[in-house]
């Protein structure tokens, strides 16, 4: 349950279909977006928290998009969900703070968020990890050899 | 002391870097950091661009007469994360709530930033200054006046945190009882020399300079919204200039539409729907609060898209009018739950007309909520214990 219909639920705040007025307009708007990424390959961000959502409207756009085939987590500077609506191309992101609150919200119309790519920077990084790991391998190698070769002198 | 000389001259990629936080996650950092600017996610790209090349500014806070909501606001926001690495790529060198020197110490501090950076950091006021006696208000035997003044010449840009900063706030509302200004009016007084008593010393330092003409933001509120503070500071951090500024002085990207315009109830509003009560249909319903003594037709800010406590909701979304804390004199704006002017014409029928029709009531009723305003500000009267026991 997400913390809007909790906070809804326990003030007992009444939210009626009347005041989803935003819902329509955003719905039209991931349609035109998604137009626009298949004719022109062109990616959209929208970003939720940028419109004045009524009670529930976020909740009634979110249950109208759906889950579709991917969902993905991340773990950097908190956790992150990137979720591919139902429908294909529509993503909902959302980033969380350490403690789990919402910090931003998205709805990316693309082929693939960038978030989900690995960074050239974090790769060069990771190469340079793995080949420490290699050398550290290698030299512990080299001193078992040393300690298997004295011992073989020993016999 | 060498190290902290390098500390401070590490950009914030670098600084991130060091910490091992990837690529990846320094992304998720400027996705956030756009949407808390208000700036389209399009941004995104430069604004990582722009902040793995910026380089800490020091930040020196002053607080004059104010009741430390707003440091309150600011720290309380509870974005640990993102709010960290923010405070993390600035240094706080003076805030004398915050910092854990006290006394001489502390000033030497504040001093010590100020010899360092002469000419380049960031002055962040909160509260009013009062002027018609020294000792209203005082830090370490300074008068709030003396230390604005002092630490505003060397500063390369001032931040108004709060209403009080911005605009007077509650300490200048009638009667004034400490003569309390706001920053850009002590800048604006001491231009045109209409400040009686200040010493020469106190304006000037060894390094010279002058507090006039000094670029000055405000970020009014009470308090402001927290992720609009560190949205102002990320801003100056990120592209090393201040935002775009309304009349005001406000950045347009927080404060350049009105709570109304953005207000979820604002189709009710439109169809002439209104709560009369606090506890009728209307009320329940989730009808406009116009009627109700609400504000934000004339208030201008960003409570109706970033809201508060973490985005769950704002007043309004609570089913309070909006008390328009973020403008000029809004204490005397003659009472809270007095509407601004009630509607004379049937406004949906004017909209089912022509939608151009509509657009010139709704420019009409503006004028009358401007004018409604300014004159119960004009009019103000005291009230008393008898008027409150009247109610």
């Amino acid at each position: 349950m997400s913390i809007s219909s909790s906070v809804l639920d326990s003030f007992n705040i009444q939210s009626s279909n009347e005041l989803t007025w935003n819902v329509l307009p955003l719905l039209h708007q991931i349609k035109h977006a998604i137009d626009n990424l298949l004719e022109n390959n062109v990616n959209e961000v929208i970003d939720l928290r940028s419109i004045p959502l009524a009670p529930g409207e976020e909740d009634n756009l979110l249950k109208i998009l759906g889950q579709g085939e991917v969902k993905a987590q991340l773990n950097a500077l908190g956790p992150s969900e990137i979720l591919e609506t139902q429908f294909n191309g529509v993503w909902l992101i959302t980033h969380y703070n350490d403690e789990n609150e919402i910090v931003s919200r998205h709805i990316e119309v693309t082929f693939m968020p960038d978030i989900l790519f690995s960074q050239k920077q974090d790769i060069e990084s990771a190469c340079q990890r793995l080949n420490e790991k290699l050398q550290e391998k290698l030299q512990e190698k080299q001193v078992n050899n040393t300690t298997d070769s004295e011992q073989d002198e020993i016999h | 002391m060498i190290e902290k000389k390098n500390l401070k001259d590490r950009t914030l990629g670098e600084a991130m870097q060091s910490q091992g936080i990837s690529r990846r996650s320094f992304l998720k950092f400027c996705a956030a950091t756009a949407s808390m600017m208000a700036l389209p996610p399009s941004m995104i790209p430069a604004i990582a661009e722009a902040l793995e090349k910026a380089r800490k500014p020091s930040v020196i806070w002053l607080s004059f007469q104010e009741c430390t909501g707003c440091t309150e606001s600011l720290t309380r926001s509870h974005t640990a994360t993102i709010e960290n690495l923010i405070f993390d790529s600035i240094s706080l060198d003076y805030h004398h709530t915050l910092q854990a020197a006290s006394g001489e110490a502390a000033e030497e501090a504040r001093e010590a930033a100020m010899k360092e950076n002469w000419g380049e950091y960031l002055l962040v006021v909160d509260g009013s200054i009062p002027t018609k006696d020294m000792g209203y208000s005082t830090i370490a035997g300074i008068s709030n006046l003396d230390m604005f003044l002092q630490t505003a010449a060397g500063a390369a840009a001032i931040i108004s945190v709060g209403t009080c900063a911005a605009f007077g706030g509650i300490p200048h509302a009638h009667p004034n009882p400490t003569g309390a200004y706001s920053v850009y009016d002590i800048i604006k007084m001491y231009g045109n020399s209409e400040l009686d008593g200040i010493s020469s010393a106190s304006i000037t330092n060894n390094s010279g300079g002058s507090v006039i003409n000094k670029p000055i933001i405000t970020v009014p509120g009470c308090p402001p919204i927290p992720v609009v503070i560190t949205g102002v500071l990320t801003h100056y951090l990120t592209f090393g200039t201040i935002p775009e500024l309304d009349h005001l002085g406000r950045p347009k990207a927080f404060y350049g539409q009105s709570i109304h315009d953005r207000c979820y109830r604002r189709p009710f509003y439109d169809k002439g729907l209104f709560a009369e009560t606090f506890d009728d249909e209307g009320a329940k319903k989730g009808w406009c609060l116009y009627k109700l003594g609400c504000k934000g037709p004339t208030t201008y800010n960003a409570c109706a898209t970033t809201k508060w406590n973490n985005g769950t909701s704002f007043p309004i979304e609570s089913g309070h009018p909006c008390l328009g804390c973020s403008e000029p004199h809004f204490w005397d704006g003659g009472g809270f739950y007095k509407a601004l002017s009630i509607p004379t014409i049937d406004i949906p029928t004017t909209a089912v007309y022509a939608a151009a029709g509509a657009a010139a009531a709704g420019v009409a009723l503006g004028a009358l909520n401007k004018s409604k305003k300014s004159n119960a500000d004009k009019k103000h009267t005291n009230t008393t214990i008898d008027d409150l026991e009247k109610e």
